[in-house]
Formats: structure tokens, C-alpha cells, sequence
């Protein structure tokens, strides 16, 4: 009787290390595939154990400033995601990001959590699929890193360092 | 006089029957399961709603259901806000009825969302303008009512909150079918909607298809389970019938009356009640004969006046014509072009603007509509069996009298 | 006297209990707290309500048998990423998919005058289909435009009842292939968003615009209402143009002349 209360401090143990475990996300395999733009790149817009905690809150938050406010040049969008995170499949096009295989799946199918972000948005960067798609060059030129990524990406001009570190994690102490 | 003393008991039947019934019940369960299953994972584009005719057959059953719901409680309230005595011994059952019929309902319409998993943001996010909103409400709120006025009913140590309960669900659920019928009410856009008389018109129809559930149902338990009902009782109940079934016919007189003194209107008029082809056909055969007129000669008849099982039929009937007059309201509406361009006639348009909308409702809306029907039934059949709400006799009071 | 000599264990299980279930919570509430902090900062830009979008067409100017502004929303939004299920008749298809825009052609019972116009949703001052909404999904923007949060939409339908234009689509089929500009998905409901994903980038056109214009009809305008200055007003104030149900009220951003 007295030894049960033995083998439930052991259980409270392992839950509470599983726990820490867990909630440090000190798992350090990395999700990105070789053949993305996120391969050639220190960090994503945030430190990476705290993306992989907090990406679905940061998004659920400027989803709301996209949709309802109209503020499309946003930290955490997710054709940004997108963007750098879609790997290429060789033949000029992508591979979808939430693919067998791919960024998404790495983690989201060992944790068992199931996606329904790209049951409407594209799963692959904006490719050019026609000539009449949006903006003309000129009115490019004068947005922001994060909505010419939503334009024609394979022509989008590379990043200027102020954009990239306003886009990416660079440095965390200011 | 002392009053026999009224014992209420769970219903039982010969076992054979019982489970029988609900393995058959389980059955049309899941094959409305599976249908919704095949709908929400393909898509909508598996059943016969379009952008033209956006609510559909599920929507029909739904609604009947929901909207009998609230009547059924009806028998429940005229015993305690109302002080009948021949009613009151039957107030449990009728609040069992009235959960029943409203889950059934309510299974349906969430499986007909576009998006079902996302219950959990239609209770979380709630736009108060919305009359669909405050429908959501009221109908959870209507689970938590009628279930404490049961509890208060059933158990004695609840006796206390008999009264308020009772009351309570009496206003609530005047509150709620208000709340359907202004669905259709409050919509400026469709000439067949845009009316006060939707709500009131709401309300009469819930009274007529709810005590119709209710006289069936209890007629059939009784039946099965070889209990006593008195015939006196049952007289009145199919008095109250014939009472609503005349209202409704009246409420549908005075909406289409209106309807055609507005020149605006006579369009939807003239297709409901005379070139509509199915709907006219539906109409003045389903919901105003069969679903009115034949029920009120069975239950005002003196050549039926002792025969039980014409209370039954003209009930079936009623209940046939109930829904055939809600598939009207929904569908045919929704079917009838908007005019949007007075005076002028659409030569052409990729969006069927100014033509009658197709619709043929699918298998999988059928059977999913009908899961719903059978959900009601299974859950006042076990519950009827677990609880204590049927009096072992319904035999008329006075009758052991010497 | 068993009893007492029980009690203390139980105290120990619940104490056990409430005290892991206490750092769970914790755990899981933390990195919320952090993340409420870091987002703190407000943006100055946006949607604001000292711009009113609208737009207005001249049905005068709109051709037969044309189908531009048409085919130019529907590439521009990717419906015509959206293909017929296999197995669906064309019938049923045409009735189902989803149309923004579309072309309608009218002739007058008395005079029997032929007009053409495009017929979209109207975006009102007062929508019916935001009231309608049970969760709020269908909104309108501080610049007016109407639009569907399809994050938040359950696909119950309720606004395509409402809706006096019939304007919104419904998707009934899951989407294969999207544009990055225009997310769609089975079983939410959409419409016109008068190009909001290119009006907040900062174009002052529509697609249906561009396309008219592209081919020389120019019944398209879309503009500022609220905007003294801008062409749309400067347009409405020479011509005579009326909202279509004007009867009800809606105070609608899209207007017509020649009507």
C-alpha cells in the first residue's frame, strides 16, 4: 500500500521531465529541406524554438491585422512561410510545403496535428502563371520584402539588409 | 373523489420489439452519418444545392424538427403555466419529446455546415445583429431549461423549481420559435420572406407539429408497452390538434392573402399557387389537403369520433403536410428569382438571375434529414426507458369512480 | 481511526494531482503571456474609414456577348483555378461554381430596350449579409469594402440568403490549386472583395477595370466616394446614376448610369 506512493512520485517525475522537455523544445532536428530558400538562411522570423511553439499564435494574430485591418506588410504571413519554406522540385516549379516529406510534415506528422491552412491557401510561392497576374513592374518596385513576395516571386528583387532584418530574427538583444 | 395516485414508471416492451426498433433506428443513424461523412469530405457539390438554392433538403428536416420541438413542449406547459389537469401527468413526456425532436434537429443543421468542425467558432464568436446567433443561443439554452424543468418535474427534491422552470421554458421557447421563423422573416432580400407574420406564423406551426409528434408518440408507446390510455384524454388532445391545425391553415391564408394584394408580391404568388408545377402541386395537395384539410374532417368528424386510429393518421398527415409547407417556405422561396431589375425581363445572365432556380434534392440530404428524424426518436425511446416520465396509466380520471 | 490514518494519503494524491496539473498550465499558458507582450506595437497603416471604396458602371458602355471584366476577376482571383468534379454534370456545374462578377442582359417589358451590365456585389453601407452572419464573418472593412473572413465562416449559407443581389458564391468541391492572392477553400462562402489584396498594395484599379478599359469600353470605374478629388466622384456628380434595389435602403458603393 505504502509502495504505491513510490511509483506514483516516479510517474509525477517522468511527467513533469517529459514536460520540460517538451515545453524547451530541445528536439534540434531541423525541419527544412535542402532545397528551400530557408536552407540558406540562419533563422526564420523568429528564434527557432520559439517558431515552432508560437508559429500558429503569431499567425492566427496577423491574420486578423491582414483580413480586417487591411495591413498586408505583416511579420508572420504565411505566403511568407510559404516563400522560403517550399522546396524546389527541379523541374522550375514546387513541391506543395505541406507535402509528404516536405517543411510542414516534419514535425506536424510526428506531433499528429493536422493542417488546414492549405485547404485554402496556395501551397506552393506565387509562380508566374500568367502575364496579366497583378501589379505592374513599377508598382512593385516601390513595396515592401514581405508583399513583393506575394507577386512574382521568381523575379522579386533580392531583400535590401533593412528588410531582411525587419523579416528575420537576426539579433534578439536591441 | 380521491384521485387514483399516479405512478410513473421507464417504458417497458417485449424486448424483441424494443431493441428491434432500435437497431433499426441505429441503422438510419448511420447510414445519415455516412451520408454527411460523403458530403462534408467532397464537398457540396455531391448534393443538389447550388448558389442558387443554398438551403436544402437537410434544412427542411431541420427545421421541422426544430420547430416541433418547441411545440412538443407544449403539452408540458399548458399543465403547469396553464393549470390543466388532464395534462399535467403527461408534462414529462413531453419535455423528453421536445429535447429529442430539438438534438435531431440540430444533428442535422450543424452537418449540413459547409464547415462543421468549426462548431467551436460559431460558440466562441458570436455577432449579436445576427438573428442566427441568438438562434444558436437560444437553442442551447433550450437543452439547459427544459432539462432542469424535467429534473423538476421528475424528481421531488427539485419540486421547488417547478413553477419558475416551467414558466421559464414556456417564454423561452415562445423565444426560440420566434427566433426560426425570424430567419425568414427578418430577410429583406426574397419576396417569399421580408414578413412579420414568418415568426407568429412560426409559432402556430410549432403548436400543430409538436402536440401531432406528441400524440403519435405517446399513442405508440402506449401501445407497445400495453399501458392505459383513456379515451378521454386523448379526445382532447385531438381536439387541441384540429384547434392548431385550423390556426395554421389560417396563418397560410392571411400570409398568402397579403401576399396577393401586394402587386409587388404576385410573382411568388403566382408561381407558389399556380404555375410553380412541383411546388404548386405540393402545395395545394401536400400542405393545404393532406396536411390540413383531411386532418381537420378526420378529428372533427363525428364518423371518426371514437376511432383511435384516425387521431393517428390525421396526425401522420399533419406532420406530412408540416413539412411539406416548411420544404415550400425554404426551397421554393429560395427558387424563385429576386427581382432585381423592375420592369425589365433577364434576357441572359451565367448566374440564373430572373429564372425559377433548379433544385433535386439528393440521396445523402435524404438521408441525413431523415438520421435526424430517427436521432429524436431513439433518444425519447431510451429515454422514456431510463427515466420515469410515462405514467404507468393514462386511464381517465373518474372512470374507477363507482 | 482508519480513516484518519487515511486521510493524509488522500491529501497526498490530490496534492499530486493539483500540483502537476497546476505546472500544466502553466506551461501552456507562458509562452501566451510572452507572446501578448512582444505584439504590443500598433501599425498606423490599413484599411481607414476616411476612404470609402466604390465604383460606378455605365451600362450604356457595357457591350453584348463581352465578357471581359468576367474573365479578368476570375483569373485575377483564381476561380479559374477551380475545375469541373469529375462526375458533376454542366449543368450542376455552372449552378455551383463560384462567380463574382457576371454579365447580365435585360430587355424592358413596356419599351423592349436592351441594356448590358456587370453585376457584382454591391458592397452597401448597410449589408444585409454582415447582419446576418452568426459569427461575424462577413464583414465590412473601414474603407467599405464587404468581404468574407474565411477563417471565422462556418459555411451555413445564411448571407447567400440575405444577399438581395445573389452575390455570394459558395464553394462546394475542395480547391486543388490556389493563387497566393486569393485563398479559397471548400465550404466557406465568398465575393467581390473589389480587389482588395491589390487595393491595399496600393493600385487603384479593379481587375474588371483594367480589362475594360484594356478593351475600350471603360464602363468600369472604381474609385474613393469619399474623395472629392477623385475621378469615381467627379464621374457620379455629372452623371445620373442610381443604386439597383435603391428601394432598400442599402446605400450601395456600386452604382449605375444609364439604368
Amino acid at each position: 500500500m505504502h509502495s504505491s506512493t513510490g511509483i506514483l512520485r516516479a510517474a509525477g517525475l517522468i511527467l513533469a521531465a517529459g514536460m520540460a522537455l517538451l515545453s524547451t523544445a530541445a528536439v534540434s532536428d531541423s525541419a527544412v529541406t535542402p532545397g528551400s530558400r530557408a536552407a540558406g538562411m540562419e533563422s526564420c522570423v523568429a528564434p527557432t524554438a520559439e517558431i515552432r511553439r508560437n508559429h500558429m499564435d503569431y499567425l492566427k494574430h496577423d491574420r486578423i491585422k491582414v483580413v480586417h485591418d487591411g495591413v498586408r506588410d505583416v511579420k508572420n504571413s504565411l505566403a511568407g512561410c510559404v516563400a522560403c519554406h517550399a522546396e524546389k522540385d527541379g523541374k522550375g516549379g514546387y513541391h506543395p510545403v505541406n507535402a509528404d516529406g516536405q517543411f510542414c510534415s516534419g514535425c506536424h506528422e510526428y506531433l499528429a496535428v493536422s493542417l488546414t491552412c492549405f485547404q485554402c491557401h496556395s501551397k506552393q510561392p506565387e509562380q508566374k502563371h500568367s502575364a496579366a497576374a497583378s501589379l505592374s513592374g513599377e508598382e512593385n518596385a516601390g513595396q515592401s520584402g514581405a508583399l513583393r513576395l506575394l507577386m512574382e516571386f521568381d523575379e522579386a528583387p533580392p531583400l535590401s539588409a533593412e528588410e531582411m532584418a525587419q523579416l528575420h530574427a537576426v539579433s534578439r538583444e536591441e | 373523489m380521491p384521485m387514483k395516485k399516479l405512478h410513473y414508471s421507464e417504458l417497458w416492451c417485449s424486448s424483441p420489439r424494443y431493441w428491434g426498433g432500435l437497431a433499426a433506428l441505429t441503422f438510419i443513424i448511420l447510414l445519415g452519418m455516412a451520408s454527411a461523412y460523403y458530403m462534408e469530405h467532397s464537398g457540396h457539390w455531391v448534393t443538389g444545392m447550388s448558389n442558387q438554392v443554398v438551403w436544402g433538403l437537410p434544412h427542411v428536416f431541420a427545421i421541422f424538427l426544430i420547430v416541433a420541438a418547441s411545440g412538443a413542449l407544449n403539452v408540458a406547459s399548458i399543465g403547469s403555466v396553464f393549470g390543466g389537469p388532464l395534462y399535467k401527468p403527461l408534462g414529462r413526456f413531453s419535455g423528453l419529446l421536445a429535447i429529442g425532436l430539438l438534438a435531431g434537429g440540430l444533428v442535422v443543421l450543424l452537418l449540413d455546415l459547409g464547415r462543421p468542425e468549426r462548431l467551436i467558432v460559431a460558440i466562441t464568436h458570436f455577432n449579436f445583429k445576427s438573428i442566427f446567433a441568438w438562434n444558436i443561443i437560444l437553442y442551447t439554452g433550450f437543452f439547459t431549461i427544459v432539462g432542469i424543468y424535467l429534473w423538476a418535474m421528475i424528481d421531488r427534491k427539485a419540486q421547488k423549481f417547478y413553477e419558475a422552470t416551467g414558466f421559464a421554458a414556456f417564454f423561452w421557447r415562445l423565444a426560440l420559435t420566434t427566433g426560426t421563423g425570424s430567419i425568414f422573416g427578418f430577410l429583406v432580400a426574397r419576396e417569399a420572406y421580408d414578413a412579420a407574420i414568418m415568426a407568429p406564423m412560426f409559432i402556430i406551426m410549432s403548436f400543430s407539429y409538436g402536440l401531432a409528434f406528441f400524440i403519435i408518440t405517446l399513442m405508440s408507446a402506449y401501445w407497445w408497452s400495453s399501458r392505459e390510455l383513456g379515451s378521454h384524454r386523448l379526445e382532447k388532445l385531438k381536439n387541441l390538434l384540429g384547434v392548431f391545425v385550423g390556426a395554421v391553415l389560417y396563418f397560410s391564408l392571411v400570409y398568402h392573402l397579403t401576399n396577393l394584394y401586394i402587386t409587388q408580391h404576385h410573382g411568388v404568388e403566382r408561381f407558389i399557387l399556380l404555375d410553380g408545377g412541383f411546388y404548386t402541386v405540393m402545395f395545394w395537395l401536400g400542405q393545404v389537403t393532406i396536411g390540413g384539410i383531411i386532418p381537420l374532417f378526420m378529428l372533427y368528424s363525428p364518423a371518426f369520433s371514437d376511432n383511435r386510429f384516425a387521431i393517428a393518421i390525421a396526425s401522420v398527415l399533419v406532420l406530412i403536410g408540416g413539412f411539406v409547407q416548411i420544404y415550400i417556405i425554404v426551397i421554393a422561396g429560395q427558387a424563385y428569382p429576386m427581382t432585381l431589375f423592375p420592369g425589365k425581363e433577364v434576357v441572359s445572365s451565367s448566374f440564373y438571375d430572373g429564372v425559377v432556380a433548379a433544385y433535386s434534392p439528393s440521396l445523402a440530404e435524404g438521408m441525413l434529414g431523415l438520421a435526424g428524424i430517427a436521432i429524436a426518436m431513439t433518444l425519447v425511446a431510451v429515454g422514456a426507458r431510463v427515466l420515469k416520465v410515462l405514467p404507468e396509466s393514462l386511464e381517465d380520471p373518474g372512470a374507477d369512480s363507482a | 481511526m482508519t480513516g484518519k490514518k487515511e486521510q493524509p494519503q488522500d491529501m497526498k494524491r490530490r496534492e499530486f494531482i493539483g500540483k502537476t496539473v497546476l505546472a500544466a498550465g502553466a506551461v501552456s499558458v507562458a509562452p501566451g503571456i510572452l507572446l501578448t507582450v512582444a505584439n504590443a506595437k500598433t501599425e498606423g497603416e490599413g484599411a481607414s474609414s476616411n476612404i470609402r471604396w466604390g465604383m460606378l458602371i455605365d451600362s450604356n458602355k457595357c457591350v453584348d456577348n463581352c465578357t471581359a471584366c468576367v474573365d479578368a476577376c476570375n483569373q485575377e482571383n483564381g476561380i479559374d483555378l477551380m475545375q469541373q468534379p469529375k462526375g458533376q454534370g454542366d449543368e450542376m456545374w455552372n449552378a455551383q461554381r463560384p462567380q463574382w462578377i457576371r454579365k447580365v442582359k435585360l430587355r424592358d417589358r413596356q419599351t423592349g430596350e436592351v441594356t448590358n451590365l456587370p453585376m457584382m456585389c454591391q458592397h452597401c453601407e448597410f449589408p444585409p449579409c454582415v447582419d446576418v452572419c452568426p459569427t461575424g464573418a462577413s464583414f465590412k472593412r473601414a474603407d467599405g469594402i464587404v468581404m468574407v473572413d474565411r477563417h471565422t465562416c462556418i459555411g451555413c449559407r445564411y448571407c447567400m440568403m440575405a444577399c438581395p443581389y445573389k452575390a455570394r458564391s459558395f464553394i462546394h468541391q475542395n480547391v486543388q490549386e490556389q493563387t497566393v492572392r486569393a485563398p479559397r477553400g471548400k465550404g466557406c462562402v465568398e465575393s467581390c472583395n473589389l480587389c482588395v489584396h491589390r487595393v491595399d498594395s496600393g493600385a487603384s484599379t479593379t481587375a474588371c477595370q483594367d480589362a475594360c478599359d484594356k478593351d475600350g469600353h471603360k464602363a468600369i470605374l472604381f474609385g474613393d466616394l469619399k474623395d472629392p478629388e477623385s475621378q469615381l466622384s467627379k464621374a457620379l456628380k455629372e452623371k445620373s446614376s442610381r443604386q439597383i434595389r435603391a428601394d432598400l435602403e442599402l446605400n450601395t458603393g456600386v452604382r449605375y448610369t444609364s439604368l
